[in-house]
């Protein structure tokens, strides 16, 4: 089998760097908090309440976001429609959206004086209450779940073509033999990176929460760095979060079951099963729901961008164009990590790519700073370090999504280019590159797409002639503009789905053929 | 937005797409640019700037002010402050935007006596204790005609703004007299987490400060009022202007902003009979400053009618010393409060960890 004989293939010091790499910035940094730390290293009765709440809003947040996501990506799969390689670029929206951007929007259709609260008051239904862990979800969910049903949708497309006519032409049930296994081979994973979405959860969970009720861990690490300066406290907590997150890593590794397809001929075709009156009109109702859930609130962010967007001040311009700068470099930095790491295999791997989810990035900005500082001044290095983070930061995403398109290769190719004896570099170029141009470009506008929109650690190091878009949206939220704010994050939506629909569809080009 | 900042020149960023500021190099090296090939454009463009770069700090001082996000944005006081101080001071005056007040703060307690800030500005009553606590900042010698409702006589912290704590509403709504009339009725309020925001924590000191021991309680009855809290200003002033709340907490001063720059009458602060608790906000001059005379003079300006006068409506808060042409037209219409209630720095420190947990314990229920 091909898997055995990969290390022999790849040389390891590439994976070996960037291993070390994310260990630096994840764990080193910790470190260095910790070395810096004064205060005590204890928890109070307010952190395990908040340790509590983090927990629970996270696992229903991913049961809810994947559970809806399956029926979704299943009518993606399945169905052809017009619009429908837009609508799949604009599923990637919501995840790239500055959290308190989306907050608005969602309020916009769902809260107090909202688009559902008006059909409901006109009615004279009782209103919607969205504050309280039912917004906390709600908004968890419109966040991942595009992410997750973009996951699946990878998935279901993965499912050779071949193996759906044979299944037709057997008879045979489709969801049984070929979706069942597929999904306990994607899903475990698709759960794993919501949950760890979610377990850094802050301003979602604070602004929806409706109060203390809904503190999470990472607030509680906010509160000990920025008030308490409690270094000891931010770095205790924090290894709560990574604790949690070895745990849902290997829970996830646990569950899922590799499935085994086999080869096909490599092309997709129209689906042929499913074709029933009834299986279309459930799975037209089941998009229209996700676009409507998905895209109001979209529309909405759009409509209240638009009045301030020739008034913006070139500052702003000038930031989205620094932000895109960042953003394109972060997302080459991310694909040779990824493509490193991926010449080896295991669970420690895949600890290591997930790593950086359940990281606070408070934590590893004070740590970062901690360890920088004396050597070189800060704001000099603000955007090679919003860089660096920002690379590391979507490496689970761009890991998750490469990992089983490799391995597949692998599978069904790597005996044919062992005979050929493509090793190294030439293995890389020959057979990875041509068969992943799919997943590569997707993973390639995701990263760009998070690095636009990511806020980070830009904030503890940036001078303000450094400033990227996020920043600059919230400084001018801070200075009362909240219409020009509006715009500039109109504008970076815009510029985010821009670069995700470049890379995307770069990846289909000629793909379909 | 200020560009005439030759020492920035030297931090290059080709992947920005707008390596180099144009418009600020000497006119012979921008002929020199347009006129030429693109390599050779390239290196003397490359030259001259190292040139303009070592000339400019061999001749400059530069003073660096740490201050907060807004300060520096394009509609805040930073590029009209930095322009007036230019004027007369000879130096390049750098501000470093870092994050909000409480950012701040946790940013001078890493970088500690190493720092390169020459000034501290933006920190307020509420961090002014801790402040103190760390040792790094040096006395002023800064004496000015202060327009505060308090005496100020602190020899670190120099104040350059202040405001009261207000909950802002639409002036059609009906305004309650006190936290019990506000608590017993059913108008709905964002406010802003005490523990990530200094407005909040504004609140929490203003129900302490006005009801000691039965805060707890007037939290409790507040609790069904309370929509939701954020983790700062920003997200809970964009809340209320999206009609999620009756009021949010932020400053007497707000309504001020809608009307002169958007010529909007409609929004009100509400006066409260226990009096109004206030943010003062202040600079101070690092100890470890390499620049000592230079911060000297800069903290003098900041209390000078040049600095002043930018005040009200860049930052929208009553500037610490009355400006000479008098507060600007908006500013008369703000409804002022009959009681100011302040505590002092070591006072509300004692007071924050207990308040924090009573806040906390009677919203969790």
């Amino acid at each position: 089998m091909a898997r055995g004989s990969r290390p022999l293939i790849f040389p390891k010091w590439p994976s070996v760097a960037a291993a070390a790499l994310v260990l630096f910035l994840v764990l080193g940094t910790l470190l260095a908090v910790l070395w810096r730390a004064e205060g005590s290293l204890s928890l109070a009765a307010a952190d395990l309440a908040a340790i509590r709440f983090t927990i629970s809003q996270a696992i229903v947040s991913a049961v809810l976001s994947v559970g809806l996501a399956i029926p979704v990506a299943r009518a993606l799969a399945r169905r052809q429609f017009r619009g429908r390689a837009l609508f799949v670029t604009l599923l990637g929206a919501p995840f790239i959206l500055p959290v308190i951007v989306a907050i608005i929007g969602l309020l916009a259709v769902f809260g107090r004086g909202g688009l559902v609260n008006a059909v409901t008051d006109a009615l004279g239904l009782p209103s919607l209450q969205i504050y309280g862990f039912q917004g906390v979800v709600l908004a968890h969910v419109f966040f991942n779940l595009p992410l997750a049903t973009r996951f699946l949708l990878q998935g279901w497309l993965s499912i050779p073509s071949e193996r759906f006519r044979l299944a037709e032409s057997l008879n045979a049930p489709v969801f049984r033999v070929l979706e069942w296994p597929m999904l306990r081979a994607v899903v475990p994973g698709a759960l794993l990176a919501v949950f760890l979405i979610c377990l850094t959860s802050f301003a979602v969970a604070l602004t929806l929460g409706g109060g203390p009720r809904a503190t999470t861990v990472e607030l509680a690490i906010y509160q000990a760095i920025r008030f308490d300066f409690d270094l000891g406290k931010a770095a205790v907590l924090s290894i709560v979060q990574l604790t949690l997150c070895a745990a849902a890593v290997l829970a996830a590794t646990t569950l899922a079951i590799p499935e085994g397809f086999g080869a096909g001929l490599d092309r997709s075709t129209p689906r042929w099963d499913g074709q029933t009156r009834a299986a279309r009109i459930r799975d037209g109702l089941v998009i229209t729901l996700a676009a409507l859930f998905l895209l109001v609130p979209l529309a909405m962010i759009v409509l209240r961008g638009l009045p301030g967007l020739t008034s913006l001040p070139p500052s702003v311009w000038e930031a989205a164009i620094r932000s895109i700068a960042v953003a394109l470099c972060a997302t080459a930095l991310t694909l040779l990590l990824a493509f490193a790491l991926a010449t080896q295999q295991g669970r420690a791997l895949t600890l290591i790519g997930n790593l950086p989810l359940a990281t606070s990035s408070l934590v590893v900005g004070t740590g970062l700073f901690v360890i920088v500082y004396g050597f070189v001044s800060p704001t000099r290095i603000a955007l090679g370090v919003t860089v660096l983070l920002n690379a590391v930061m979507s490496l689970p995403f761009v890991l998750r999504i490469l990992l089983p398109e490799i391995e597949r290769v692998e599978t069904d190719f790597g005996r044919l280019a062992d005979s050929l004896r493509l090793t190294g570099w030439r293995r890389l170029r020959w057979l990875y590159l041509p068969r992943l141009r799919r997943p590569v470009g997707f993973a390639a506008g995701l990263s760009a797409a998070l690095s636009m929109g990511d806020l980070g650690v830009i904030a503890l190091f940036a001078t303000d002639r450094q400033e990227t878009l996020p920043l600059a949206m919230y400084r001018l939220m801070g200075a009362y503009r909240m219409e020009a704010a509006a715009s500039a994050a109109l504008v970076l939506v815009a510029l985010s789905l821009l670069l995700f629909w470049v890379f995307d569809r770069g990846g289909r080009v000629d793909a379909d053929a | 937005m200020h560009h005439a900042n030759p020492l920035n020149l030297n931090r290059l960023e080709p992947a920005e797409g707008r390596p180099f500021e144009f418009s600020s190099m000497p006119p012979s090296v921008r002929r020199m640019k347009e006129d030429n090939g693109m390599k050779t454009k390239h290196l003397i463009h490359v030259a001259g700037l190292c040139l303009a770069a070592s000339t400019a700090s061999a001749q400059t001082p530069v003073l660096t002010v740490y201050t907060y996000d807004s300060f520096v944005s394009d509609w805040g006081p930073g590029p009209a402050v930095e322009a007036a101080f230019e004027e007369t001071c000879g130096c390049d005056l750098q501000f470093v935007g870092a994050g909000d007040g409480a950012a701040l703060m946790s940013r001078i307690r890493l970088e500690g006596s190493a720092t390169e800030a020459d000034i501290v500005l933006g920190l307020d009553n509420s961090l002014m204790a801790a402040a103190s606590e760390t040792g790094l900042f040096a006395p002023h010698g800064v004496t000015a005609d202060y327009d505060l409702p308090v005496a100020w006589t602190d020899e670190t912290f120099v104040p350059f703004d202040w405001g009261y704590f207000a909950f802002v509403s639409d002036s059609e709504t009906p305004a309650p007299a006190d936290f019990r009339a506000l608590a017993d009725s059913d108008l709905s309020i964002v406010i802003q987490d005490p523990r990530s925001s200094t407005p909040g924590l504004g609140l929490l000191t203003w129900v302490k400060a006005s009801y000691g021991d039965e805060a707890a309680a007037i939290w409790e009855a507040l609790a069904d009022n309370i929509v939701t809290v954020t983790p700062g200003w920003s997200e809970a002033y964009g809340l209320f202007l999206e009609g999620e709340a009756d009021a949010v907490l932020s400053y007497t001063t707000s309504p001020a902003y809608h009307l002169i720059a958007e010529e909007d009458a409609s929004k009100t602060a509400w006066i409260f009979d226990e009096g109004h608790y206030m943010q003062i906000e202040v600079a101070a001059k690092l100890a470890a400053s390499d620049n000592s005379d230079l911060a000297d003079e800069f903290l003098s300006f900041m209390v000078s009618d040049a600095f002043q006068s930018i005040i009200p409506t860049t930052n929208w808060m009553y500037p610490a010393v009355a400006p000479d042409a008098g507060l600007p037209d908006g500013f008369g219409e703000v409804v002022a409060p009959e009681k100011a209630l302040f505590l002092a720095p070591e006072e509300a420190a004692a007071l924050r960890d207990a308040a924090i947990e009573e806040w906390r314990a009677a919203l969790a229920r």
